[in-house]
């Protein structure tokens, strides 16, 4: 066991992933000899060669249209696009391109080796442009996989296991904890299973469902609720695209009340499509309506990030709401 | 290269903008209209197996096309896009290259499949997306592939193949293959940004990609003086480092010569190269197009006189390698073999439900797969509604 923050988790699990596979090729803005803005690529092209992590242009659609032609040619390309907040010129790559590549040719080409790295996420005073968590656009696309670690073992674990998949995935890392959330990390670990979320603490009243940096959020209003007497199960989806459906139906069948809290504007976002199905399977069991906790339906402010962030209070007063109803 | 941020560009002190109509890059051509090599042409050594061959091709893809927009005409398939007075372009650079490079198309190009060995009932099977078409029947007629013919298959958006290319020709690189990457598109699609990132990236990386724009003059009804206001798409390589040449590409000697020259110099040196092959687009856009709403009769007649099968034929003709009774003969053989192909592919039953499911992942996730199931009681209650499949359940 060593202690690490998650981006030296990051660095650690890309370090590995190029030792094992020759095949495995880290690029985008600033990756190369400067290690990536973060640093998650630092050393990279020292130890593996300008040919195997490098620089690109400054360009998210070429960046990622590189990456697919990488992949379909069998190789396993690690693309960083700098900040979530610009994926979007990428946008007909992943979603046209990417996500299609291997049901468009009848199984003949795929891109499964491809995974795009991205911080995302606020609460670090980025403003419009540097702060914004998209997950909810991409998991509308059918043959994406999308995982978001919530701390450095994770981030390694899930990192690895996305690199050996055969389907392409967007691995959404959460900045604010690169450095903040540090951790031991098992560096005899196997990658974590895809796909499947984890049930992080139990309870018996209301299950709370969130992932990456927000966890921590639902971690400290259980514990205010907690002091109410209020027994939360926390669970971390992980997987947002294929997700776990079954972990969270069980624990809702079992607590009868549900909370989903991200960072995204809530119109639109992931909570509507887990509030949705869950409301399907569950619905003699439910005792309450499913709380959604997110951002406000607005760009994502720099002044008053503070009170747009779906924090630690707005979600405990949604689980005494939820739990008096 | 010269990089202005390292000097070396020079300084001057009386402000002069550079004026960007300069003398337009001339066209490669080698052989004149009567078929014959142009006196300071070279002659690029075709030989004769190769030359009869791309003949072969360029008549297939022609007869092939006039068939199948009949085809479309009469609602046997939903959609076809011909390559009417581009057969040159596909088809020579594709005999240019070896089968081991990859080629990337836009959609106009199926001269380089069948070129590459790509079978009548492989094309009958995709147009009519049946239970053998190797792209399993998901997508529009025209968008072809085959992963052993290493022809990437064919997507709609515009190009998305540029950077892809880049990408795959890198990594042909890295894995030490003695393969390059052919990519095509049209002068319009070289208006997207994907062609400024792919081609950038391939320059800066020293992919080995050969970029061939077919520049046939329309963009569906937009003509290419209102696509770009430059010296057409060659002029724009020298910004990004790359070498480039304009060709007729109604001239197949020269498409040949200009790619394999094009291979020979990337093989030798990893780097990429524009081709723009110049030519026009003879049929309409596609079987959803009707062209006589945007350009004249006599524009088009202009055009229909560079017709480049009938220029190679001359030029085959002239070397002695024709039989033209025997050709006659073979041309009617193969509108036979296409007639028969069409009525043999079209009843073949569509793909199976699954197929549905199929290939979205490595394998279906279990939601997936409870669509599926569901998806599969509805058409078992409802089996006249869904004729394609119903049948083919069991119950």
């Amino acid at each position: 066991m060593t202690r690490m923050n998650l981006l030296q988790a990051v660095n650690q699990a890309l370090d590995l992933a190029m030792a094992r596979d020759e095949r495995v090729v880290c690029f985008g803005e600033d990756v190369g000899h400067f290690g990536g803005v973060f640093r998650a690529t630092s050393g990279l092209q020292d130890k593996y060669g300008k040919h195997r992590c490098f620089n690109t242009p400054l360009t998210e659609q070429g960046i990622i249209g590189f990456a697919n032609g990488m992949a379909a040619r069998g190789f396993k390309p690690v693309a960083e696009i700098q900040f979530a907040d610009y994926i979007y010129p990428a946008f007909d790559q992943i979603v046209n391109e990417t996500a299609k590549f291997r049901y468009r040719s009848g199984n003949q080409f795929d891109v499964g080796g491809l995974v795009i790295r991205t911080p995302y996420g606020g609460g670090i005073a980025g403003g419009h442009y540097h702060s914004q968590s998209p997950e909810a656009y991409f998991v509308h696309t059918a043959g994406l996989r999308v995982l978001v670690p919530r701390d450095p073992a994770q981030a390694r674990g899930l990192l690895l296991a996305a690199i050996e998949c055969p389907d392409p995935v967007l691995f959404f890392e959460p900045k604010r904890l690169y450095r903040a959330a540090v951790g031991e990390v098992d560096e005899g670990d196997d990658p974590l299973p895809l796909d499947r979320a984890e049930v992080v603490q139990e309870g018996s009243d209301i299950t709370l469902l969130a992932w990456g940096a927000q966890m921590e959020v639902l971690q400290k209003a259980a514990e205010l609720a907690g002091q109410q007497n209020i027994s939360c199960e926390i669970i971390d989806l992980r997987s947002l695209l294929p997700w776990d459906v079954e972990t969270v139906i069980g624990s809702v069948m079992k607590t009868g009340r549900l909370l989903v809290n991200h960072e995204a504007p809530l119109t639109g976002g992931m909570a509507g499509e887990i509030a949705a199905t869950v409301q399907e399977h569950c619905f003699l069991h439910l005792e309450s309506p499913i709380a959604r906790v997110c951002g406000l339906d607005t760009p994502y402010p720099l002044a008053l990030e503070k009170e747009y962030m779906a924090d630690h209070l707005k979600t405990f007063e949604a689980i005494v709401r939820t739990v008096n109803f | 290269m010269t990089n202005p941020n390292n000097a070396g560009s020079g300084t001057i002190h009386q402000a002069r903008f550079v004026d960007p109509r300069g003398p337009a890059i001339a066209t490669l051509r080698l052989l004149r209209d009567d078929g014959r090599l142009y006196a300071d042409a070279r002659d690029p050594g075709l030989d004769r197996d190769t030359a009869l061959a791309m003949h072969r091709s360029m008549v297939f893809i022609r007869l092939l096309d006039e068939r199948m927009l009949a085809a479309q005409r009469q609602g046997r398939i939903s959609f076809y896009l011909q390559s009417l007075g581009e057969e040159a372009e596909a088809v020579a650079s594709a005999a240019a290259l070896d089968p081991a490079d990859m080629i990337m198309a836009q959609y106009r190009e199926q001269g380089a499949l069948h070129y590459r060995g790509f079978t009548l009932e492989q094309f009958m099977n995709q147009l009519f997306s049946n239970e053998r078409d190797l792209g399993k029947g998901r997508q529009m007629p025209v968008h072809y592939g085959s992963k052993a013919l290493n022809f990437m298959t064919i997507s709609s958006p515009l190009a998305t193949q540029i950077p892809q290319a880049a990408g795959y020709a890198y990594a042909q690189r890295l894995a030490g293959e003695a393969a390059l990457t052919l990519c095509y598109f049209g002068e319009g699609a070289a208006s997207e940004g994907d062609f400024h990132a792919g081609l950038n990236m391939a320059a800066v990386l020293r992919a080995p990609v050969i970029f061939f724009c077919r520049n046939n003059g329309y963009a569906i009804s937009t003509p290419a003086s209102e696509q770009f206001l430059g010296d057409g798409i060659a002029s724009r390589a020298a910004g990004y480092g790359i070498s480039a040449i304009r060709v007729d590409g109604a001239d197949a000697l020269a498409v040949y010569e200009a790619t394999r020259l094009a291979r020979a110099r990337i093989m030798d040196q990893p780097q990429p190269i524009l081709i723009e092959a110049i030519s026009y687009r003879l049929g309409a856009h596609s079987s959803s197009d009707d062209p006589s709403g945007y350009r004249s009769r006599e524009e088009e007649e202009h055009w229909r006189r560079r017709d480049p099968l009938a220029r190679f034929r001359l030029w085959l003709q002239h070397q002695g390698w024709l039989d033209d009774a025997e050709d006659n003969r073979e041309t009617d053989r193969l509108r036979q073999q296409i007639l028969a192909a069409l009525k043999q592919a079209e009843p073949l039953p569509k793909p199976p439900l699954e197929s549905l499911i199929s290939d979205v992942y490595a394998s279906p996730p279990v939601r997936l797969e409870q669509q599926l199931a569901a998806l599969r009681e509805q058409v078992l209650r409802y089996p006249e509604h869904y004729v394609a499949t119903a049948g083919r359940l069991k119950k």
